[in-house]
């Protein structure tokens, strides 16, 4: 298993680690158990822009890789912008994972779009309205994405 | 790149250099074949019966008992398939017993002889890796063909009471196999005095090259072969002899026979320096046998940080080393070794492997300790649970489903 060169520089030099004590939305998927949790931290402006996003991430070279590619992708994006980033684009924009890292970033969007809700959530409304219910099976939003 | 420290000795070992040497000549101007009758053959029949004594005499025993192979892997297969297919052996014998924590090479050969019809039995290890005896015993009936229980172990290094484990099988009339491919040359073997019917080595793991091993196998106990042929090796193992690679295995047995009375505490006081210093580190836990244990393994969990992370920090710092962490192994499991002691999946995927060789020294001991203390800060501190923790918060994603 090899990592791409763009997989190895996140890895070795992750954007946006960190934390938002003031965050307005904050969202964390996975678990312990299965080896990888993201947490990530947003801040949301009235015009729902995305003006900062840092995370953290317990987990291998490809979970903490396609943490920061997403972060860096989402940054300064609508929230509806970011809610249209997939899986499938982070992959590509890292130059491809290994097939059995795909799931780290499954669980980049994961996480971006459990702060989404968290961010609905907060400003009392229903996520499940605002962004539909969740087809993937990971119960990791309470399916809300 | 300040330094490259190569410190995954378990997965193997750099040649030495009378290894080197010893090989050439059987690379270049001796290219005969062992079994011809003319001068190019019998000078290399000459070092193929050499290097069957050296290997033989590192487990004290006849050079007659040696069987070359390609290697650890074949040796087992020989080992377990060799005896179980023997035509000698009693119909009803169709039973084995082997431990949870054993190398893949035992392990799915096992499970291959499952779906042929065998039944296995796969003992548990207490937390430090070692067998229960007593289940041993109780596992033991008329049918059991072989127990095999590793020398030591790959991962953690734990060194099992082999001695006691073979005068159980022989009260209970089975015979004992044990795959030493880690202990070879680490520690001292009489296969005599242990009373240890076969046992299986590697030469890469010794400082020898890669492709080439030996299965000992006591006279008396009739193998069937795995590779039929031209009946080399005394007819159980076919195939013009890997003359170079013996050679080179022979040497490398020939020097740590001679050698490791100086060696094994050298290598041992860097290991314990190691283990004295990565445990400092908060939630950092040594894991195997903290005594009876190879001298050159030190195998640890550090909590909050995930294994395959760490191994490619301290490969970007020029140090080698290995993890059992799902991650590597490509699953959601961390390694059965880690599991069958009993770690909780979360505390396993923080795994580290540093076996350490004579190759070594105290310099590069404490750039891997410099080191894996900078990487483990550095994770931690992007690590969501390691802030949990510290805050004090019960970490509820640890231990949910």
């Amino acid at each position: 298993m090899e990592y791409s060169e763009k997989v190895m520089d996140h890895f070795a030099n992750p954007r946006n680690v960190g934390t938002i004590e003031d965050a307005d939305a904050v969202g964390e998927v996975g678990n312990a158990k299965c080896g990888d949790i993201m947490k990530m931290y947003l801040k949301i402006n009235d015009e729902g822009v995305i003006t900062d996003i840092k995370f953290k991430t317990f987990g291998c070279g490809a979970a903490v890789a396609t943490s920061s590619m997403a972060t860096e992708m989402v940054k300064g994006k609508t929230i509806q912008d970011a809610l249209q980033l997939t899986n499938k684009a982070v992959a590509e924009a890292l130059d491809g994972l290994p097939p059995v890292k795909m799931h780290c970033s499954v669980l980049a969007e994961e996480a971006i779009h459990a702060a989404i809700a968290d961010y609905y959530k907060r400003k009392g409304m229903d996520p499940v309205a605002m962004m539909g219910t969740c087809d993937m099976d990971c119960a990791n939003c309470g399916g809300h994405h | 790149m300040e330094r490259i420290v190569y410190s995954d000795n378990a997965a193997t070992t750099p040649i030495s250099k009378n290894v080197y040497e010893a090989m050439i000549p059987y690379l270049t101007d001796r290219y005969g074949n062992p079994s011809s009758l003319y001068a190019r053959g019998r000078e290399e029949k000459k070092a193929v019966d050499q290097a069957r004594i050296y290997t033989a005499e590192i487990i004290n025993a006849d050079p007659s008992e040696i069987i070359f192979t390609s290697g650890g892997s074949e040796a087992d297969n020989l080992a377990i398939k060799g005896l179980l297919f023997s035509r000698q052996l009693p119909k009803n014998k169709k039973h084995i017993i082997t431990s949870k924590i054993e190398h893949h090479a035992i392990l799915h050969t096992c499970e291959f002889l499952e779906r042929i019809g065998y039944t296995v039995t796969y003992l548990d290890v207490d937390n430090q890796g070692h067998i229960d005896l007593e289940q041993l015993e109780n596992a033991i009936t008329d049918d059991t063909a072989l127990v095999s229980v590793m020398a030591a172990n790959n991962e953690i290094g734990t060194i099992q009471d082999l001695k006691a484990i073979a005068d159980i099988c022989h009260k209970k009339g089975t015979l004992f196999h044990t795959d030493a491919v880690q202990a070879v040359g680490h520690m001292k073997l009489d296969v005599k005095e242990m009373g240890i019917d076969m046992l299986s080595m590697a030469s890469h793991k010794v400082r020898g090259p890669k492709g080439v091993g030996a299965l000992y196998c006591r006279k008396g106990i009739i193998l069937e072969p795995l590779i039929h042929g031209g009946g080399q090796e005394r007819g159980l193992r076919s195939g013009t002899e890997n003359v170079a690679g013996i050679v080179g295995f022979g040497e490398a047995l020939r020097y740590a026979k001679e050698n490791m009375d100086e060696y094994l505490p050298y290598v041992k006081s860097l290991t314990d320096h190691l283990i004295e210093e990565v445990t400092k580190i908060p939630y950092t836990q040594l894991t195997g046998d903290p005594v009876n244990r190879l001298p050159g393994t030190a195998s640890f969990v550090i909590e909050c940080i995930e294994g395959e992370s760490l191994i490619l920090l301290l490969d970007l710092n020029g140090i080698a080393t290995s993890t059992g962490s799902a991650c590597s192994t490509g699953s959601l499991d961390p390694s059965h070794v880690l599991m069958s002691i009993g770690l909780p999946h979360e505390i396993a995927h923080g795994s580290l492997r540093v076996t350490l060789g004579e190759q070594n020294t105290m310099e590069d001991v404490d750039y891997i300790i410099e080191k894996i203390n900078a990487v483990v800060t550095r994770l931690r501190d992007m690590s969501p649970v390691w802030e949990e923790k510290m805050n004090g918060q019960p970490s509820l994603k640890l231990f949910d489903k």
